[in-house]
């Protein structure tokens, strides 16, 4: 067990964790945070997505403690940091059908639109294409992303 | 309007003011409304479906499992048209288990809305009549003078009006209704509206809502390993190295179902014996798990994906003996027929691979067992763990959680009872997890299915003759009843299945998610021989089982299908697809409702991309629009990404594709750009969407991709045939 410290949406957190605790098990057994999600652990799925520094990151492999002071922003925090026009988005197209992987879709999408504020429709492909939704709601999310872009996208 | 008689059973008896009062969020985002400040009370349940707050708002309970479906929300408008409130004014809450007060608590066969109808209706009318009942005693008039809009009682002649919050307080003593009358369909505010899913604020706010999220006090985890092949069974379990790592409890050894116990259908797995790790946190159990060292046995051979191919393949190529159904002599026709096309179709085995693994929360505290989690059947789990653990029924809760998918593989509640006996065993509320390669290699799959099909068709292009026989693992995917029975005058067909221990079961529309593609692949094989445009060649097949039907059981109605092609042929402009797009066209029946879809392919650097999918629908009224809209683009979606790209294959009894490195699902970008939905508009009672639009998908896909690319798809994954060598990652 070893001592981790962490940033979550503005917030430091300390753990006592195993020394190689993925982010996403640190964020869900120890910070608390449950809205970031395992699906595979092997980051083929997306639903474990996170902002790392403004990057959308799979934090099912992601070390805990290689972080050091980076900003993390899950699902929990992306309102008030900038992402709120996506989730209103996403309520306008009534996106999700099961919902379980909709916080990864939507914090990728944060991730594009920090780095791509105007994308193509191929960019959102691209940059989308490693987030499974196994109910299939692709085309609703696609015209969410383009939704919250024409409505202000992410503030960086 | 219909008049309903209530039998007294299955509704609760008024019990003025109980409960407490409520804790109400608000959500930012501004769908759900915003309550006042301080928590209204529930003054009055006229039956379980319903809660009247003080504040004239209204809580009403979903008793169906939420997997994805949308029944949530459905539900409960069909309730609060009834019951006559504004859906502004409603806020809905999951109810556990108890079948004493819901019809039916069960996420399966695409049957909720059906079945649960009238029942519905009638809670919500039986509701109203009963406010309105006590308007009438406190304003002494008839209560024929009085009328309802939006939770609000009125009285013309007087002036007088009531909100249903006030009134509320004064009819805790009325009766049950004995008969209550259901609105007019015309009358409809709530039904066929768009509500957001009622549940859409907290899933894009990242709110506890699943199972996984659930942390309750002092609970253990618990992981499971079983074998590594279909046909082994642990022998010896070294669990030094596992024990070794920090914050692990126990590892021992489950037997979740034994021998001399006989379970129903949905009760048993594969894998009864099972090695248990528990511990303080997800990783530090997953860790464990990984340093097991087990030795395992054979107790059964194991089997390959080739052998089965083969063996299908003998079922359904001999002649056919003791068929399902026959009419005419197809034998004969065939014989005298100018034109003779046989074709094999074939599909591997699917898992169902929900976002969401397999989990589950369990406390035995003596003989007591509180449960709490994702299952499509709450009931079956309860009862199976009563059998197995000898624990009554009565001393079981089941408390019902929204599901991170369901697909069929929630159907099985044996990831329950096995949280229920690691439970048992170490004396403490334990929450199980499966991995996703536990739950990728210990499905229930989707059968690998093969059918041949032959058709029979005469000099003057008519089709005189068709048979079918059909196969798969554990059952055959033929349903000898469905059309083409009845439009075809010499006409077989027969289910053959090919015994297995690999265990399969429910999967998104079982037997229809295969048999429908293939035979509407055939249909347009046929079409093509006969020199007939595929939409036309279907409604001659419609016209003819409606003006002179053969034989006397076929299982669908040939006009809601003529109805329902000349909806979709009018919004395709079937006929002006515009250059450069191929056109594909399927239509199939099942789960009781009505689907037509049309795709357009164009070709692009000379690979195919999916531009639009058209789907006309017949399910007849539909509750939540958008949210039927949105079951559809998704069963669309998945049967393009299973058609195209799933594949699970067995190698001496073991999957090959234990994660989604190696098992690939469909991504954004690869499904059609638009999916255009339009429903039919008939006035029938609804039938469920859960389901019955992803069958037809690979027939509409296949034809539209032989039009495209010039070669037909037989087998799926169609990617193999469409030239690829091995299954990519997308």
């Amino acid at each position: 067990m070893t001592s981790i410290s962490l940033k979550v949406n503005g917030k430091a957190y300390e753990i006592e964790a195993e020394d190689d605790i993925p982010l996403l098990w640190a964020l869900r057994d120890h910070v608390g945070l449950v809205g970031t999600k395992y699906s595979c652990g092997i980051a083929q799925c997306g639903s474990c997505t996170v902002l790392v520094n403004g990057v959308a990151t799979r934090s099912c492999v992601m070390p805990a403690k290689s972080l050091g002071d980076a900003e993390i922003i899950t699902i929990e925090g992306l309102a008030e940091n900038g992402g709120k026009s996506l989730q209103e988005a996403w309520v306008e197209h009534d996106t999700p059908q099961c919902g379980y992987c909709q916080a990864g879709q939507i914090i990728s999408a944060a991730g594009l639109l920090k780095s791509n504020p105007n994308p193509t429709d191929d960019e959102i492909d691209t940059a989308m294409k490693g987030n499974v939704c196994r109910c299939g709601s692709y085309v609703r999310i696609k015209a969410a992303i383009k939704t919250a872009i024409k409505k202000g996208g992410v503030i960086a | 309007m219909t008049k309903i008689n209530l039998s007294r059973r299955g509704f609760i008896k008024v019990t003025g003011l109980a409960g407490g009062g409520l804790v109400l969020g608000f959500h930012w985002t501004g769908c759900t409304p915003v309550r006042p400040a301080e928590a209204a009370k529930v003054v009055l349940e006229p039956n379980a479906y319903i809660k009247i707050l003080s504040d004239g708002m209204v809580t009403l309970m979903s008793p169906v499992p939420e997997i994805g479906q949308g029944i949530k929300t459905a539900i409960p408008m069909i309730v609060a048209e009834e019951l006559d409130v504004s859906w502004d004014n409603v806020s809905v809450e999951q109810a556990p288990l108890a079948p004493d007060l819901y019809k039916r608590q069960s996420a399966g066969g695409s049957q909720a809305i059906r079945q649960l109808w009238t029942t519905v209706r009638t809670a919500g009318a039986a509701g109203r009549r009963m406010l309105m009942e006590a308007a009438a005693r406190e304003w002494k008039v008839p209560i024929a003078e009085l009328t309802t809009s939006e939770g609000v009682i009125s009285h013309e002649k007087s002036g007088n009006s009531i909100g249903y919050g006030d009134i509320a307080t004064k009819a805790s003593d009325i009766e049950v209704p004995e008969e209550v009358t259901l609105k007019d369909p015309k009358d409809f505010k709530i039904i066929g509206t768009s509500p957001k899913n009622v549940d859409v604020n907290d899933i894009v706010e990242g709110k506890p809502l699943f199972g996984m999220d659930m942390k309750k006090e002092g609970t253990v985890i618990a992981m499971i390993t079983h074998p590594p092949a279909f046909g082994m069974k642990p022998k010896s379990v070294d669990d030094s190295a596992a024990r070794a790592i920090p914050g692990i409890k126990d590892v021992f050894t489950i037997t979740t179902f034994p021998e001399d116990i006989e379970t129903r259908w949905s009760g048993n797995n594969a894998f009864p014996e099972l090695v248990v790790v528990t511990g303080e946190s997800t990783w530090n159990v997953m860790k464990a798990k990984k340093a097991l060292k087990i030795e395992w046995e054979t107790v059964t051979p194991g089997e390959n994906t080739e052998d089965h191919i083969t063996e299908m393949e003998n079922q359904i190529s001999g002649k056919m003996t003791k068929p399902d159904r026959i009419d005419g002599d197809p034998e004969a026709a065939f014989k005298k027929a100018a034109k003779v096309i046989e074709r094999t179709y074939s599909a591997p085995f699917l898992p169902h691979n929900t976002m969401e693994p397999m989990n589950f929360y369990a406390n035995v505290t003596g003989d007591k067992i509180e449960f709490e989690g994702p299952t499509q059947t709450p009931q079956r789990l309860r009862d199976i763990t009563a059998q197995i653990m000898g624990i009554p029924e009565e001393n079981i809760t089941v408390n019902i959680l929204r599901a991170g998918g369901g697909f069929g593989r929630r159907l099985y509640g044996h990831y329950g009872v096995e949280a229920a006996m690691i439970s048992k065993k170490i004396n403490a509320p334990v929450q199980l997890i499966y991995t996703r390669e536990d739950d990728m290699t210990q499905g229930t799959y989707r059968p690998d299915y093969r059918v041949r099909y032959k058709a029979g068709i005469d000099a003057d292009n008519n089709l005189i003759a068709l048979t079918v026989s059909g196969t798969g693992t554990n059952g055959g995917p033929v349903a000898s009843n469905r059309f083409p029975a009845g439009a075809i005058d010499n006409y077989a067909a027969k289910n053959y299945r090919l015994k297995s221990n690999i265990s399969t079961g429910a999967w998104r529309a079982p037997r229809s998610n295969f048999i429908a593609g293939a035979e509407q692949s055939f249909l347009d094989e046929v079409a093509e021989a006969c020199g007939k445009d595929p939409m036309d060649f279907r409604m001659e097949l419609f016209e003819r089982a409606k003006n002179n039907p053969v034989g006397e059981k076929n299982d669908y109605d040939p006009d809601r299908f003529i109805a329902l092609l000349n909806l979709i042929k009018e919004k395709c402009d079937w006929g002006n697809e515009g250059e450069g797009i191929h056109r594909g066209i399927s239509a199939y029946y099942c789960h009781n409702s009505y689907i037509a879809q049309v795709i357009d392919v164009e070709m692009k650097d000379s690979k195919p991309v999916l531009k639009k999918a058209w789907c006309a629908v017949d399910c007849g009224i539909v509750i939540s629009l958008d949210g039927a809209k949105n079951q559809v683009e998704g069963g669309i979606m998945d049967g393009i990404g299973h058609a195209m790209y799933g594949n699970i294959t067995f190698n001496e009894g073991v999957i090959d594709q234990q994660n989604f490195d190696k098992y690939r699902l469909i991504r954004h970008g690869e499904g059609p750009e638009t999916i255009e939905t339009h429903f039919v508009d008939n006035g029938i009672d609804p039938t469920g969407l859960g389901e019955p639009a992803m069958p037809p998908v690979p027939g509409a896909l296949a034809n539209a991709l032989y039009r495209a690319t010039g070669k037909r798809l037989y087998h799926q994954p169609y990617i193999l045939e469409l030239g690829e060598t091995e299954i990519k990652l997308g």
